[in-house]
């Protein structure tokens, strides 16, 4: 069903628009005495409406070029472009208000603040933006909880959920200034088989529904292969990107 | 600017018992600052008040400040003179009614005349050198608290007899005298006069208790052999801290040395300065210390909440934002701190003044306490300031923090 091919081949689909989150030649260095490379000279280019999930063996870079996507980290050399536009120059300023508006991230575990509700935790990047009125933003994270299942829980603390329920919080709380790309780091890794299925359902109904683009590290190479690109990662380089074309239209 | 609060104010509220330490130690140290401000003010004001009401405001006498310029200075503009004796002038203040008039027409108070000299008192075998100032008893309640501080009788017990005498009550104690006994007067120019004790006073301030005495003008002329002699005058203000503008104003009007109470006591003032750098140093070590807890708590806080900076980081809060967060949970804990250490600072205050104390160098039976807003303002603006400072550099720190190491180390 699927076919290997070489980095960047996957995108001549698309080669004519302009990506949403692009990698040109991005090398990071941890510095120390031993200088560790976490991704090495990655080029790649994810387009809208794409699924994409990012696997390799531990170590291998996965989660360290999807913080580099998300501009939580800066690459040593080379640079992210976020809809055409390059990163590297921006002040952290610039970079905290283009994660709050282009980026949403899920972790593996879910990162709720324990002291916040959960209608609060999902209020927090619409508060941190401050576009919306009050009332607007509680109707807002209240739809979005209600649309994830959780509209019973909203005043409930995360210590007061299950896994499943608090990883969807996460989610609702990704979502919460719709933002276009959804990065999520390991969302199922830390969840039973059932809770996995619903949150990897909810993050492809996000690309079949709402037209978002999710890339998604995942150690499972089955989940992986049930999304619509599949970019494998092994010693800081990409090894193979493939295209899929089964989630978006909701096959198995 | 709600979220920063909400968030702030959360963190500290999750943590009653550290942020109650915190606060405690804020509380303690303004309690106890404004404890001891009041304390070292109220004494100080005491002191003040007493050395005010007992003596002159200003005291215009009858010296000058530079001898008169004499005749071969302006006739040959002479550039020195040797072996000169100065002119012998007669003493006292001329045309001191006029002098009077003149500065009761501008001076914000009352102005008083006054002949001051020196004699001894003799009685019962012992020989004491006296301040002899002769007053106008109807005069001396604008100008001075002696009538309040008369024991045992009036000013107007001057009336009374010949030659009557009030001397201050440790004079008194000193040489045995009680009232009706004959003293004898004796100047060192040869005056002699026998006085009847009539009355003591009691001013508080040891040194002019145990040697001053009071008598009538006509009766200080005659111990100063000069008739009409008016060699001080004594000015009394609304306002006791304008003296010395008053004072050179007065002496450039006159020619006549005039000294405000703040120059004749001036070697005091300089040791309240002293005292006072003395104050505020223990008080700023006192909130020093406090703020060493404020910065332990929101160190706390920050490595506790690591990780919640990483995700609030990572969801979009700037570094600015992260580090008002902190800087805000400080500003809480001084704010609260300073609050409570009012109250408590008030509450040691009327503690501290309820101990009653039996001390011979102090008359009242209470410590001197000020109550001042400045001293609560002051402790306040100290611990917020010191709690922000202390509080800024963690909040720096934890704004600064790389949410990709946190996250990596939580997962």
């Amino acid at each position: 069903m699927s076919t290997i091919v070489e980095p960047q081949a996957g995108q001549a689909t698309v080669a004519n628009a302009t990506p949403l989150i692009a990698a040109r030649k991005v090398t990071r260095i941890l510095p120390g005495i031993v200088p560790t490379t976490l991704v090495h000279d990655i080029d790649l280019a994810i387009f809208d409406n794409e699924f994409v999930a990012i696997t390799g063996p531990s170590g291998s870079g996965k989660s360290s070029l999807l913080y580099l996507l998300g501009l939580l980290d800066l690459p040593t050399t080379g640079e992210v472009l976020i809809r055409g536009r390059a990163t590297v120059h921006m002040d952290e300023e610039e970079r905290a208000l283009t994660r709050l508006t282009q980026l949403g991230f899920v972790f593996q575990f879910h990162f709720l603040l324990p002291e916040f509700t959960v209608l609060d935790n999902v209020m927090l990047p619409m508060r941190a933006l401050a576009r919306l009125s009050r009332g607007a933003m509680r109707s807002r994270a209240a739809g979005l909880l209600g649309s994830l299942g959780l509209g019973d829980h909203m005043s409930k603390r995360p210590d007061q959920l299950s896994g499943g329920q608090r990883q969807r919080v996460a989610v609702a709380r990704a979502l919460a200034n719709e933002p276009p790309i959804i990065l999520a780091d390991e969302p199922t890794g830390s969840l039973d088989s059932k809770s996995s299925e619903q949150v990897f359902e909810l993050l492809r109904d996000l690309v079949k529904m709402q037209g978002k683009t999710v890339v998604a590290v995942t150690h499972d190479l089955a989940l992986a292969a049930r999304m619509d690109r599949h970019i494998d990662l092994l010693d800081g380089r990409i090894i193979a990107d493939e295209q899929h074309h089964l989630a978006t239209t909701g096959a198995r | 600017m709600n979220l920063i609060l909400d968030i702030a104010w959360t963190h500290v509220r999750a943590r009653v018992r550290q942020t109650g330490f915190a606060v405690a130690g804020v509380a303690t140290g303004v309690g106890f600052s404004i404890m001891m401000a009041a304390l070292m003010q109220g004494s100080q004001d005491d002191f003040t008040t007493r050395l005010v009401n007992t003596l002159a405001h200003i005291t215009v006498s009858d010296e000058r400040r530079t001898p008169p310029p004499q005749p071969a200075d302006t006739r040959f503009a002479a550039a020195e003179i040797h072996g000169l004796t100065p002119e012998a002038r007669r003493r006292g203040i001329k045309n001191p009614l006029a002098t009077m008039a003149a500065l009761e027409a501008w001076v914000p108070g009352a102005v008083g005349p006054s002949v001051k000299t020196q004699a001894i008192i003799r009685y019962a075998n012992h020989d004491i050198a006296t301040n002899v100032i002769g007053i106008d008893p109807r005069r001396e309640a604008r100008i001075s608290d002696l009538p309040k501080q008369m024991r045992g009788a009036t000013l107007n017990a001057l009336y009374r007899a010949t030659n009557a005498i009030i001397i201050g009550d440790r004079l008194s104690e000193k040489i045995g005298a009680r009232v009706g006994a004959n003293i004898t007067l004796q100047t060192s120019t040869g005056a002699h006069i026998g006085a009847q004790v009539v009355g003591f006073f009691h001013t508080g301030v040891r040194q002019i208790d145990e040697s001053t005495a009071y008598v009538l003008t006509k009766t200080g002329q005659i111990l100063s052999q000069q008739t009409g002699l008016i060699n001080e005058l004594r000015v009394r203000l609304k306002d006791p801290m304008n003296s010395r503008a008053i004072a050179a104003r007065i002496e450039n009007d006159t020619g006549y040395k005039s000294v405000s109470w703040q120059e004749a006591n001036e070697d005091l003032i300089s040791t309240f300065i002293i005292r006072n750098i003395i104050m505020y140093t223990v008080v700023g070590a006192i909130l020093l210390v406090a703020s060493f807890g404020t910065y332990n708590i929101i160190s706390t806080i920050t490595h506790e909440k690591a990780r919640d900076i990483a995700i609030m980081k990572s969801l979009g809060l700037s570094e600015y934002t992260v580090r008002t967060i902190f800087v805000i949970e400080a500003l809480i804990i001084g704010l609260v701190g300073a609050f409570v250490g009012f109250v408590l600072g008030y509450l040691l205050c009327i503690a501290l003044g309820s101990v009653e104390i039996k001390n011979p160098f102090i008359d009242s039976d209470h410590l001197p306490l000020a109550y001042t807003y400045t001293h609560y303002l002051l402790a306040g603006m100290v611990a917020l300031v010191s709690s922000v400072a202390a509080g800024y550099q963690p909040a720096r720190k934890a704004a600064r923090m790389h949410p990709v190491e946190i996250i990596r180390g939580a997962t």
